[in-house]
């Protein structure tokens, strides 16, 4: 029961962090829970389909059809984030303002809220479907013990959301002032560990070069097994035996989603300054 | 406004397709690339062999065969791999080039049985 619960909350608290910093970052935007519910919704009916096609998916590509699907769905991510990033620092003005006064509303929320439904969508789906298939493996066995597990899995569930809740809550009480500047920096945190996993998968497949495999070791100080290794893996994309690669794309999403921010800001701030 | 959103949406339909193109200009390599080949298989939520001797310092090509009915997962932090593997069915994991060394590995799904180790020389 034990290890059932560890392994669904690893596989949660992904998902779960994502959405936490994500609701947010969007927190004054109109309209913006109603689109998150829909994207975790989406993303659960996704992770079913993907799960039930795994054998299909993993044939596919001469055996690494899986490895291309999620780094595919790690690179929309990464897209999204980065646009999202854009748009809030773009926004970021406007936003505080309303979050002062409820009175009024932003312009345009609509694309930003789309975007929030594929992110969170491609986030449950990923993490998702691995439970999915856990779970069903242990609801087709027939070893006995099988509600232990499951009540396992729903504990590990909750633990999963309990800590995204956590982050979620936590940054809400974050000063306004700093606030669009440290969700912008989760944001911009976790679009690049989410590039540096797109690598990784891809190396997994052999359609890209390690460039030095691994760079470096960390596993006995800071392992991925243990909690802390676990948050900081999600949260700004670590990874105790990372390949050079994984760094190169990680560098490449942090420098240029930070230009993009600083493009669109700066302008933006001379016309809000009265 | 409405315009907005229509882009917002066909966006990741555009990254799709260029994903996907990138991805046929590659494939072509993978067979290029396939490195020695090796073999696991599954059964009984165990693996067979439990260690696995390997050459190190080049790219194995490792297929593992999950001959139970029940999916399970391949991880092995040691080697930084990860795949799920639906009951009754093959996965290629690509690793290496290895340092000389142990690196364990589990089947996550049923980590208390599926145990194993591979030897890199």
């Amino acid at each position: 029961m034990f290890a059932t619960a560890i392994i669904v909350f690893r596989e949660v608290l992904e998902a779960s962090l994502i959405i936490g910093i994500l609701a947010a970052a969007t927190r004054s935007v109109p309209n913006s829970r109603r689109w998150l519910i829909a994207g975790l919704l989406a993303g659960l009916a996704g992770s079913g389909l993907v799960a039930a096609f795994t054998d299909v998916l993993g044939s596919l590509a001469s055996g690494v059809g899986q490895e291309i699907f999620n780094s595919i769905v790690l690179g929309i991510a990464v897209l999204m984030l980065a646009w999202h990033n854009i748009w809030m620092s773009s926004h970021g003005a406007a936003l505080a303002a309303s979050a002062k006064s409820t009175g009024r509303n932003i312009t345009d929320g609509t694309s930003e809220c789309s975007i929030l439904l594929v992110i969170v969508g491609l986030a449950v789906l990923r993490e998702g479907s691995e439970t999915v298939l856990f779970l069903y493996g242990i609801a087709a066995s027939n070893d006995g013990g099988q509600n232990a597990m499951l009540l396992g899995g729903l504990v590990g569930m909750l633990a999963g959301i309990a800590v995204g809740y956590l982050l979620y809550a936590g940054l809400l009480r974050v000063p306004l002032r700093w606030f669009f500047t440290a969700t912008g920096l989760l944001v911009l945190l976790l679009a690049a560990g989410m590039a540096s996993q797109a690598a990784h998968f891809l190396i997994q497949a052999d359609l890209l070069p390690s460039l030095a495999a691994p760079l470096w070791d960390t596993s006995a100080v800071l392992p991925e097994s243990g909690l802390p290794g676990m948050l900081l893996h999600t949260l700004i994309g670590y990874d105790s035996r990372p390949a050079g690669m994984q760094i190169v794309f990680y560098l490449v999403a942090l420098v240029s989603i930070f230009i993009g921010m600083r493009l669109v800001s700066r302008p933006r701030r001379k016309s809000f300054s009265k | 406004m409405k315009r907005a959103l229509i882009t917002t949406l066909l966006l990741p339909f555009a990254a799709f397709a260029a994903g996907i193109l990138l991805i046929s200009l590659l494939l072509p390599n993978v067979a290029l690339a396939a490195g020695t080949e090796f073999s696991l298989v599954i059964r009984d939520h165990q693996f067979e062999p439990a260690e696995l001797t390997l050459p190190s310092g080049t790219k194995i090509r490792l297929k593992v065969e999950n001959q139970d009915a029940t999916p399970e997962e391949f991880d092995s932090f040691s080697l930084n791999r990860e795949k799920a593997i639906a009951g009754h069915s093959s996965a290629i994991i690509y690793i290496g080039p290895l340092a000389p060394g142990r690196y364990p590995f589990t089947g996550e799904f049923h980590s208390d049985t599926a145990k194993g180790v591979i030897v890199a020389q």
